[in-house]
């Protein structure tokens, strides 16, 4: 079971002046339980894809397959899918508007069909999830910090119950403690309810710690899709279209290159740190 | 879907009545939608049509562009018509049931279509060759005499040219607050009346909270740049006048005395 895009293509505008091509020819799988990451530049194409994903926007050309169905079908059921895939966009201040956090978090499971007693638990169970604090929950959500919204936006989706959640830029705007709040929360997520995680941003430094799959896009199409390993191996093809590398890489190809033999697969601070210990532990010959 | 709205779009392209000074194009405008209740027959009419062809072909502006501003007054065109042809006494043509239609009704029905079709026309003519700013600053420049009796004038057009700025960025604003709520499911469309106002909350609430915190942020940012209305306050490209501004002027006039002159003498 999983979501498959085949040879999608997006046209913004089309047939006007302004007519651009967000996406060429994107062809996809994406597995149940993976944990990925979606960078790129702004005007890549991200948000558009992500957008297909869920059925907001339609390909131009091009289909997308979710659990085997295509979900263009003309019987197919696209509201139900929009629950399947929970997709959490870049402002919470976009989708919170009830009186109280506890409230708005039940919308999306009453927009499905469900009891106010069955969405009022689903609720208290994504608003856990996420980690929000009891003392919050009957506060107005315009009342919250930044991080806390983020929380109570992403457990509005969670509620859902979605078997794909997508997060566009979830630590946009935050300060560094609130970013790693957050992703941690999010791995934390990934593991406990094992469901397929797109984590979607533009700082390789963010995500390189948390998920096993990289997809680079530029200009509308993948780049690169491959393990952090492996994309972070292309570091000098990233500077030109305008990403780095985490640091860690830079500095352990500039010890390799100064004849130091370290590993240079490391992406993490701490396998950085277990690299360079191991490299000098060994007595050079 | 919501993107499609064209209100006081601007279309550029390189054209005399683009480059003429805004106050003239003001002027013309408002004389062009007198002028289209002054006529009252069909040599009248040829003016008016004449003029505004002229227009249109000089702005260089497509015409399905114009064209496009007139479905929006469809259905109040539709029913005026209707008043017009069956509610008009006098000697009548067609009879039916209870209604019937006159003579007087038919001509009567006939000229409101052209006159409110022109009229969404010239005025649409006026916002697709003026860019807001330079509307606003036309405005501003021309009320100034009333000023001089407390009217807050540049206050006014300030607002006027904050509000068309915000127009494009609260349009933009909608779609993604509808696109974040879809995607938790909301339905904005099925439903009965009370149902569908009860679906917009989700839109509304977010919008507005957002309306007012841009409102207060720019507010804050005009502050922080010292702003303190209009008195004293100079302009970096002041409008001044040139010799097609003149003639533009005196073609007006000719325009207005030549539909005056039908009236009068057919």
């Amino acid at each position: 079971m999983s979501l498959i895009l085949d040879h999608v293509n997006y046209i913004y505008s089309a047939k006007t002046a302004y007519e651009t091509q967000a996406l060429k020819d994107i062809c996809l799988k994406i597995e149940d339980g993976e944990f990925i990451g979606l960078i790129g530049h702004t005007g890549s194409g991200k948000s558009t894809l992500i957008q297909h994903l869920n059925g907001l926007l339609r390909a131009t050309s091009g289909s997308i397959y979710f659990q085997g169905q295509d979900i263009y079908d003309a019987d197919y059921d696209r509201k139900a899918l929009r629950g399947k895939i929970g997709l959490v966009f870049q402002y919470p201040e976009h989708q919170l508007f009830e009186s109280t956090v506890f409230a708005d978090v039940c919308f999306g499971p009453k927009n499905q069909g469900l009891s106010e007693k069955d969405a009022q638990l689903r609720a208290f169970t994504a608003l856990r999830e996420v980690g929000l604090l009891e003392e919050y929950w009957y506060r107005s959500p315009f009342e919250l910090s930044g991080g806390q919204k983020r929380r109570a936006a992403i457990a509005g989706v969670l509620a859902m119950k979605p078997e794909v959640l997508v997060l566009d830029e979830p630590t946009a705007g935050l300060d560094p403690k609130g970013r790693d709040e957050i992703l941690g929360q999010v791995a934390k997520l990934h593991q406990n309810l094992g469901m397929a995680v797109i984590l979607v941003s533009h700082s390789m430094e963010d995500i390189a710690q948390y998920v096993q799959r990289i997809l680079v896009m530029n200009q509308g199409a993948i780049l690169l899709d491959g393990t952090p390993h492996e994309v972070f191996c292309h570091y000098q093809e990233l500077e030109s279209i305008g990403l780095a590398a985490p640091q860690v890489t830079y500095l352990m190809h500039e010890l390799a290159g100064r004849g130091i033999p370290v590993d240079t697969k490391a992406t993490t601070l701490e396998e950085a740190k277990a690299a360079i210990l191991q490299a000098f532990a060994k007595p050079h010959p | 879907m919501i993107r499609d709205i064209t209100i006081g779009q601007y279309y550029p392209a390189d054209s005399v009545v683009h480059k003429l000074d805004p106050r003239v194009k003001l002027m013309a405008t408002v004389c062009y939608l007198i002028s289209l209740f002054l006529f009252r027959n069909a040599a009248g009419l040829a003016v008016v049509t004449l003029g505004l062809a002229a227009m249109v072909w000089l702005s260089k502006v497509p015409f399905g562009y114009m064209v496009k501003g007139l479905k929006a007054i469809l259905v109040i065109l539709i029913i005026s018509t209707l008043f017009q042809l069956f509610l008009t006494p006098g000697e009548t043509l067609v009879a039916f049931w209870k209604l019937k239609i006159t003579r007087q009704g038919l001509r009567n029905a006939g000229f409101m279509i052209v006159r409110l079709t022109y009229l969404i026309m010239g005025s649409s003519l006026l916002t697709l060759t003026t860019t807001p700013n330079q509307l606003t600053d036309g405005l501003e420049k021309a009320l100034k005499p009333l000023g001089k009796v407390h009217v807050p004038v540049h206050e006014v057009t300030m607002m006027m040219s904050i509000a068309l700025r915000f127009i494009p960025i609260l349009i933009e604003e909608t779609d993604k607050i509808m696109k974040a709520q879809l995607a938790r499911g909301a339905d904005f469309e099925s439903g009965n009346l009370i149902r569908k106002a009860k679906s917009m909350l989700p839109l509304l609430v977010p919008l507005f909270i957002s309306a007012f915190r841009r409102a207060n942020d720019l507010a804050m940012a005009m502050e922080a740049r010292c702003y303190r209305g209009g008195v004293g306050r100079t302009k970096m490209k002041p409008l001044v006048y040139h010799r097609r501004d003149a003639m533009a002027y005196l073609a007006v006039v000719g325009y207005f005395a030549a539909v005056i002159a039908v009236r009068l003498l057919f």
